[in-house]
């Protein structure tokens, strides 16, 4: 022992010359977009301050909320369990639960055992896995994204080094679905291009397409062989039925496609931190399920070997007790409620200060964020003189939104527009 | 490039082989003989063979879900701050130079795994020198496949000398010597996995002088502190000797084995630079990595570790927990030593006490491994290693008879 902290005093001068760090070159990296706007509002001590920024869900005081059934699964699981490691593929129970979320609890393809799925870390997680999973057997084929979409979707692809195209999504000039535009797009991506749809809830622009718009999506997709990959975030939180929600997803399996899903419990059962997902890829029998899945497992295992149980845990808890399930199916009800409660009061409140602009989108959008078609410089204004915190690409977070601060931000919104 | 009409477009996608440790796992469960064990995997078991979960870390998780004020939103993206700063001071000392002059940027990961890719993927995007590992010829299965990962070319250095069952210490320093200038070197710095020999502090130095000599760069690999010695200080010896030189490094550490958080999935990534500026820019730029892999760190571990780090009562039960598992791990080699020693058991059995932490590199052949596990339904991998934690004092006799069978029977 003496020895060694007799070393590890010494100085030694076979190093000390060296002065110049090998990160020297390193440059500083820009903050994230969305993520950098919490930081911006926690360091403003303004006792106005609203925070309509990042997507996390807060009760009508504003507070973060963690669910009933959550506490009641945390009770019955804390410090009573070891903690060993989970299969590869993750929780097998929680992977079941959750695929009855998405395909139905009756699904055939579920008991024809044709669904390659393992647990993942959250939405991002499994978008991810899929993006390398792509790279590694479609080498050759590229991500077709929508404008606009969640940041961080460019980010992944990306890193899995796939090449990215864009279809057109958002129209500005109706602050809905560019519906037209949506479909030309299908048309001239190449047969067998990879698409990546919002199953609900569009994030950022709260626009989805309807059940009939859904249906010639899926007819189209199919005439070109495109392969529908759906990030699905918000199931529950667009109406306030999960069922009601996975309609596009369940159009898509009624049409025969071959689809793959990525799914998060971070928003619907306000699991954000513990980061519990799921990625799930239709095969054509139960052979290639296997095959699929064995090969997901190996890209997971260089990247953290297996996923975290605690949130998992907190899931099967949840979903395989009918009391606690049917406990979660209200309080994911009252979240949406909430908030589509909020849409309406700010749409009130804006067109009673006599808006010269229509505000209609408001309520026509849905799920957690309303693009409300304020520009940068607007939104700049909102943050500068009234405190109030949103992305820059005028997405606003209604969640973020209370009885409290409605009138606030109806009228700030009102000040920085009134002129346009 | 068109779909087949209805047919999948992964179709040609085929069924990766099981990775033979878990093969060997499920033939273990598939095994009905009353006197199976299960020395493959890589987890802490009590005399029992069963599954621990540490006294001190129950308390912790009581104490959280007991407070209502605790909300499980998203970490940063770098994790959970706390913890963070904890896990940096648990490594490298609380009095660490290099952490007062605030040259040590530290990420939240998911355990020793996550750690370690997140590493290589930086390595990978800013590294200027060489993109090639050098790691020990023996080490942690999954060690190859993070770099893979990342890019990053693989090579080994000699490590274990089957003679001796110790170190080839000068195999080890001709091969770091012949390595190219700036190649990245992955050191385990205790209880390696899975020989079980650690270098001394004297070779460590000059494993140190050769490095900083030649401008490899250092990444550690710290899984098992604590159980060595079954001291948290002194385990970490190895890498503060290098960070005592005022170099840089990277350090993947986890709490896997010595706080049983396991499927917790907690460690870290510490970077270790020449000053504060580079740090912060470092910093900024693993946040790049991270976000498009998963955003940020899952909270529930990380919350347990923050609690009893920062407690000096839960810290001191922890450290004493820590010890009786390293201590079992010793009773366990001596037990073995002394059984093939009274069995007169052919051979020279002494490495088994001194060799390291969680694992023996028996010196069986493949052939003696698969007789032991056929005759005696003793499950081990195929090169011969055996997790001494799967062990029980009951237990070893079965293991000497099988070990005492494979060498005098022809295998």
């Amino acid at each position: 022992m003496a020895l060694s902290r007799k070393l590890v005093q010494q100085r030694s001068s076979v190093f000390g010359s060296r002065s110049m760090s090998w990160w020297r070159s390193v440059e500083p990296a820009p903050k994230d977009p969305i993520l950098g706007v919490t930081e911006a509002f926690l360091a403003d001590p303004s006792p106005d301050k609203v925070n309509v920024g990042v997507g996390a869900y807060r009760d009508d005081n504003g507070k973060p909320v963690v669910l009933e059934c959550v506490r009641e699964a945390e009770r019955r699981i804390a410090g009573n369990l070891n903690m060993e490691y989970l299969p590869m593929g993750g929780s097998v129970k929680k992977v079941e639960e959750t695929l009855k979320l998405a395909y139905g609890e009756n699904s055939e393809h579920i008991k024809d055992k044709r669904i390659a799925a393992v647990q993942a870390l959250s939405g991002t997680g499994a978008c991810r896995l899929f993006a390398d999973f792509q790279k590694r057997f479609r080498p050759e084929s590229q991500i077709y994204i929508p404008v606009p979409t969640w940041a961080n979707h460019h980010n992944i692809w990306r890193d899995a080094h796939v090449p990215q195209k864009t279809f057109r999504y958002y129209h500005p000039e109706t602050k809905g679905l560019d519906f037209a535009g949506l479909v030309d797009d299908i048309k001239n991506a190449p047969n067998g291009s990879f698409f990546l749809l919002h199953a609900c809830a569009h994030n950022p622009t709260g626009v989805d397409p309807s059940e009939e718009q859904w249906k010639e999506i899926s007819k189209l997709i199919k005439e070109k062989g495109h392969f529908p990959f759906f990030d699905m975030a918000y199931q529950g939180f667009a109406s306030g039925d999960p069922e009601r929600d996975a309609k596009a997803i369940r159009i898509f399996l009624e049409d025969g496609h071959l689809i793959g899903i990525a799914q998060s419990y971070a928003k619907n059962m306000g699991l954000y931190g513990q980061r519990v997902g799921c990625l799930s890829m239709l095969c054509e029998d139960e052979k290639q399920a296997v095959a699929v899945k064995s090969q997901l497992q190996m890209l997971a295992r260089p990247m953290y070997s297996n996923p975290p149980v605690h949130g998992a845990l907190i899931v099967s808890t949840i979903l395989g007790d009918q009391e606690l399930k049917t406990l979660w199916l209200k309080e994911v009800k009252g979240m949406a409620d909430r908030i589509i409660g909020m849409r309406t009061a700010l749409r009130e409140n804006l067109e009673k200060l006599g808006s010269p602009l229509s505000w209609e989108h408001i309520t026509n959008q849905i799920g957690m964020f309303c693009y409300s078609g304020m520009t940068p410089e607007q939104v700049d204004r909102l943050t500068n003189e009234f405190h109030i915190y949103m992305t820059r690409n005028g997405r606003i977070s209604m969640a973020g939104v209370t009885t409290g601060n409605v009138g606030y931000l109806a009228n700030a919104i009102h000040e920085v527009t009134k002129s346009t | 490039m068109e779909s087949q009409a209805g047919g999948s477009v992964f179709s040609h996608v085929p069924q990766v082989p099981e990775v033979p440790l878990y093969a060997m796992q499920a033939a273990y469960g598939k095994d009905s003989s009353p006197q199976k064990l299960n020395l493959g995997i890589g987890v802490y078991r009590t005399e029992d063979g069963r599954p621990v979960l540490l006294d001190v870390v129950s308390r912790a998780e009581r104490l959280l879900v007991n407070d209502l004020s605790s909300f499980k939103e998203y970490l940063p993206i770098t994790g959970m701050p706390d913890f963070n700063r904890l896990s940096a001071a648990l490594v490298l000392g609380a009095d660490s130079p290099a952490i007062k002059e605030n040259r040590v940027t530290t990420a939240q990961c998911l355990s020793g795994s996550g750690s370690i890719r997140i590493g290589a993927d930086f390595l990978a995007k800013h590294y200027g020198q060489h993109h090639i590992v050098y790691m020990s010829q023996q080490t942690y299965g999954n060690h190859p496949n993070f770099f893979s990962a990342a890019g990053i070319a693989i090579k080994t250095y000699r490590y274990y000398d089957p003679g001796t069952r110790g170190l080839d210490f000068q195999g080890m320093l001709e091969d770091l010597r012949s390595s190219p200038t700036g190649a990245i070197v992955l050191l385990q710095a205790c209880a390696q996995n899975p020989t079980g020999v650690d270098p001394t502090m004297s070779q460590w130095e000059q494993i140190r002088q050769l490095i900083r000599s030649k401008g490899l760069f250092p990444f550690f690999d710290c899984a098992y502190q604590g159980f060595v010695s079954g001291n948290l200080e002194e385990d970490a010896q190895s890498i503060r000797l290098f960070i005592a030189d005022g170099g840089e490094c990277l350090i993947a550490q986890s709490y896997s084995k010595n706080m049983g958080l396991y499927g917790e999935r907690v460690g870290a990534l510490s970077i270790v630079c020449k000053t504060a500026e580079v740090a912060s820019n470092v910093e900024s730029q693993l946040k790049l990595v991270i976000r498009p892999m998963y955003s940020n760190p899952p909270i529930h571990g990380a919350a347990i570790v923050a609690a009893i780090l920062k407690d000096r009562d839960m810290y001191n039960e922890w450290s004493i927990e820590v010890k009786a598992m390293a201590d079992r791990l010793m009773s366990m080699r001596q037990h073995l030593f002394n059984a093939l020693r009274d069995k007169g058991t052919p051979g020279d059995w002494s490495y088994i006490i001194r060799q390291v932490g969680m694992f023996t590199f028996s010196g069986l052949s493949p052939e003696q491994v698969a007789f032991i596990t056929k005759e005696y339904h003793i499950y081990l991998p195929s090169d011969g290693r055996i997790n001494m934690a799967g062990l029980g004092p009951k237990t070893v006799p079965h293991l000497a008879d099988a070990i005492h069978a494979a060498v005098t029977t022809a295998v």
